[in-house]
């Protein structure tokens, strides 16, 4: 019965191929452009650490002074140095790191290379585990050398490829802003989606090619990239940074225990209390404990573009189905003499309605082709914008197959009403007229 | 025309013709807003800087090694820079308009308020108005004595010695006008932090580095504080851009090669930056706007052809009754013109529905209504060229058929 129906079908369309045509371009435009913006705003709202993501949270306290104060605002969105130190210390999470973003000058030894500024992230030791980084080769620092102020440096796969040809690297002397620094790891290839730890850096941009010890980037004076916000005397010069009241810092923790959330928090007011009663917060205690995902809900990652061109993708699939739904009807409706001769001979309304519905499955099918290859075209296009996530922007397998589905299924249910239409002609009527 | 039997014809087409409605009212609904979406990206892009727009350029160095007497040297800089022909003006600054990178201050009018009352871009360089070729509309230019050196300010913040602050300061039109609405800004001062900064002068405007909110994209002060962060901006005839970027860039070099060029480009490579983003939305929603005219002329043309075939008896019998084939036209015509305009009404209730959504969802202003008639006449125009084709075969029906397969 399904090959005989597909067989129908595959006749009925081609006696009419404008109109066969228009529907699946029809189709293959609203399906293509929908799944474009769908999958862009998938890619974006991805999670950058799935499995990891639920036991990473993002402590806010407010550290500032009264002026400005309005009551539950919300606290800043980094520490100051004093504060995440602090917080280092106490080691009250499973893991915790303190971390700034920077920009370093590679001096490569190879004299076919200039020197050349990178990205650096400047961190303390348990970032490399608590956010599970691979690494090709080597292996991150220890709380020793944050403490010892360590030459050492972790450099990125690209970075790698770029100054050792993919070699490994590890023990080999890198010199930064006159620096000699030992490198002792690799990072394999990782690029978390959106750049969750520090959304400073552009929400999607990719990671940093330096890492290296915060403690020894503050030795150095090396210079710092990022957001910073003073209160009060705050407004210090880079160098002097850590007794400024600034927030320039942000502050991660690792809590594997769901139950123990609940007592960091109680750590983070206490905390924000004692300060205040030492003189140094003003503030009544204010604190938060986002986790990672709301983190980004927080910080609004995602383009408000890209989730208006959404609705403007649905809203254009939407008038490319009811286009369907009206092409479709005329074409079944031309066809009543057909379908009468079938009805008389005996077949059901049911049997009519699946070889119509069939033929809705068909141009559904093909229109889905089509979209497919439109959507990729449409990301292609998307890859070629200047926003930060354009790099991301490809199809996976998920998104592969729910294109098809929808297409499939869009315009199942866009031919329903022609088909149930086409369905109420009476035999005789139209056998009459013949 | 009558306008009766076509509604009965439509009446027995009951489906079919709330079909080509419905498109149609989605189709101007989406446009009207697209269109909206489109014109206010354009005005944003074409925001005004207030700065000589073709005649700036941008060079920002960054050193290797450690930094040493960096005053003295940026001064070599500058005047190594100077003696380049062509070079009209240049200045060491810290942001340039549109840049991205930026400074931003609170901003009181009474050191008491507990509240900031705007958040200010502070442009901080000397020779920096007449670099940037910003207007002064009132007031007085900032003098050699109202400067103060970045390390002195820095020093200040230290011990609390306020001397070591400028004592004045030069603020754009707009953000004069709301600190002071219904008075003179000049004279008055401004506070950040507890820091005062008499107002000397009044700029037309200056646009900010980077914008979050666009009404108050020219709220900007030029605060009198000397610099040397390697970021130097250029002064230059539009012609000579390249040629004088070139030259400077090897001065530079010459000067101190222990460095690193971070940024060169011309003004309007910043500007171009800045508003990539809108660019590309202009150009997806114009994309969706014809796509969108464009299927729903293609269903037109389908539903029309569909109707003119299972009319060919009536369109027959009506010739053969002495229609011409003119009035035929015309029945066609009209009656898309009919299916159009009730489509357009229901677009335009459908249009607002839209704006309210992204009023609330994404803080879009009001859609005005002169944007409606925009998608009336692209869906009328629309639909009487698509309606075109079909009408033309039906008037083309011999008045012969009347009598056959009877």
């Amino acid at each position: 019965m399904f090959s005989y129906y597909f067989d129908l079908a595959l006749r009925s369309l081609k006696r009419n191929r404008v109109l066969t045509a228009l529907m699946i371009v029809a189709i293959a435009l609203g399906i293509g452009a929908s799944m474009t913006m769908l999958t862009v705003l998938h890619v974006l709202t991805g999670n950058p650490l799935p499995g990891k993501s639920q036991t990473l949270f993002y402590p806010q306290i407010d550290p500032r002074d009264m002026a400005d104060y309005e009551a539950g605002e919300e606290p800043p969105r980094q520490v100051t140095w004093i504060d995440g130190m602090n917080l280092l210390r106490e080691k009250r999470a499973d893991r915790q790191a303190l971390m700034t973003g920077g920009a370093v000058p590679v001096q490569p030894t190879q004299s076919a290379l200039d020197p050349f500024f990178s990205d650096a992230r400047y961190t303390t030791a348990e970032f490399f585990p608590m956010f599970d980084t691979p690494f090709r080769f080597g292996h991150g620092w220890t709380a020793a050398d944050d403490e010892a102020r360590a030459r050492v440096v972790v450099i990125t796969n690209e970075l790698n490829n770029k100054l050792y040809s993919g070699k490994d690297s590890t023990g080999q002397t890198l010199r930064m802003k006159d620096t000699a620094f030992r490198i002792i790891g690799v990072l394999g290839d990782w690029r978390p989606n959106p750049h969750f730890y520090d959304l400073n850096m552009g929400d999607y941009s990719g990671v940093e090619s330096v890492f290296m010890p915060l403690s020894t980037s503050r030795d150095l004076h090396l210079p710092l990239n990022g957001s910073r916000n003073c209160w009060g005397r705050g407004g210090a010069d880079e160098a002097h940074f850590e007794n400024a009241s600034c927030v320039w810092l942000q502050f991660w923790a690792q809590i594997n225990d769901p139950a123990k959330v609940a007592g960091y928090r109680d750590f983070l007011e206490h905390y924000s209390q004692e300060q205040k009663t030492l003189g140094r917060f003003q503030r009544p205690a204010n604190v938060r404990l986002p986790s990672l995902m709301e983190w980004l809900d927080i910080n609004k990652v995602v383009p408000s573009d890209v989730r208006l061109q959404t609705w403007l993708a649905l809203g254009f699939l939407l008038v490319c189905l009811v286009n369907t739904v009206g092409l479709m009807l005329a074409k079944f409706l031309r066809r009543s003499g057909e379908l009468g001769v079938r009805r008389a001979l005996g077949a059901s309304r049911r049997a009519v309605f699946g070889q119509l519905l069939m033929e809705s499955a068909v141009i559904g099918l093909a229109g889905g082709a089509g979209g497919l290859l439109l959507a990729f075209v449409g990301l292609w296009l998307v890859r070629r914008q200047p926003s930060d996530y354009a790099e991301l922007a490809h199809m996976d397998v998920a998104m592969l197959a729910a294109t098809v589905v929808a297409a499939v299924v869009s315009t199942l249910f866009a031919g329903l009403l022609p088909a149930w239409r086409a369905c109420q002609i009476t035999p005789a009527l139209q056998l009459k007229s013949q | 025309m009558d306008i009766l039997p076509i509604l009965t014809t439509l009446r027995r087409h009951k489906i079919t013709a709330f079909l080509v409605i419905l498109e149609i009212a989605l189709t101007c609904a989406i446009i009207c807003n697209a269109v909206f979406l489109i014109s206010q990206r354009i005005e944003r892009i074409h925001m005004p800087s207030g700065v000589a727009e073709h005649e700036l350029i941008q060079i920002e160095l960054a050193s290797i090694g450690a930094k040493a007497d960096e005053f003295a040297r940026a001064q070599e800089d500058l005047a190594a820079i100077r003696q380049i022909p062509g070079v009209t003006q240049v200045a060491s600054v810290a942001q340039v308009p549109f840049g991205s990178s930026s400074n931003n201050a609170g901003i009181r009018i009474d050191p008491n308020q507990p509240k900031s009352m705007i958040d200010a871009s502070t442009y901080y360089g000397e020779n920096l108005i007449e670099t940037y070729g910003a207007r002064l509309i009132a007031g007085r230019n900032l003098r050699a004595d109202d400067y103060r050196s970045m390390d002195a300010v820095m020093e200040g913040v230290r011990s609390g010695d306020t001397k070591l602050f400028p004592a004045t300061a030069i603020i754009t039109q707009s953000m004069a006008k709301r600190l002071w609405p219904d008075q003179d800004a000049l004279g008055k001062s401004i506070y950040i932090g507890k820091i005062p900064l008499q107002v000397v002068g009044i700029l037309e405007n200056l646009v900010r580095p980077s914008i979050e909110d666009d009404s108050t994209a020219n709220y900007s002060a030029v605060i009198p504080i000397k610099l040397a962060q390697g970021q130097y901006v250029i002064r230059t005839a539009p012609g000579d851009r390249e040629r004088v970027l070139k030259i400077a860039l090897e001065k530079l070099k010459q000067n101190n090669p222990h460095r690193i060029v971070v940024q060169k480009r011309t003004w309007d490579e910043i500007r171009g930056n800045f508003f990539q983003n809108d660019r590309s939305m202009t150009g997806l929603l114009i994309g969706v706007c014809v796509a969108l005219l464009l299927v729903t002329a293609l269903g037109i043309v389908g539903l029309g052809s569909f109707w003119v075939a299972q009319r060919r008896r009536m369109i027959g019998v009506r010739r053969a009754l002495g229609a011409t084939r003119h009035d035929i036209l015309h029945y066609f015509q009209t009656e898309n013109f009919l299916l159009a305009t009730i489509g357009i009404a229901l677009g335009m209730v459908l249009a607002y529905g839209i704006n309210l959504f992204l009023m609330t969802k994404y803080e879009l202003p009001r859609l005005p209504a002169t944007y409606f008639p925009i998608g009336a006449i692209a869906l009328w125009i629309i639909g009487q060229l698509a309606v075109l084709g079909p009408a033309m075969r039906a008037s083309m029906v011999p008045p012969v058929v009347a009598t056959r397969s009877v």
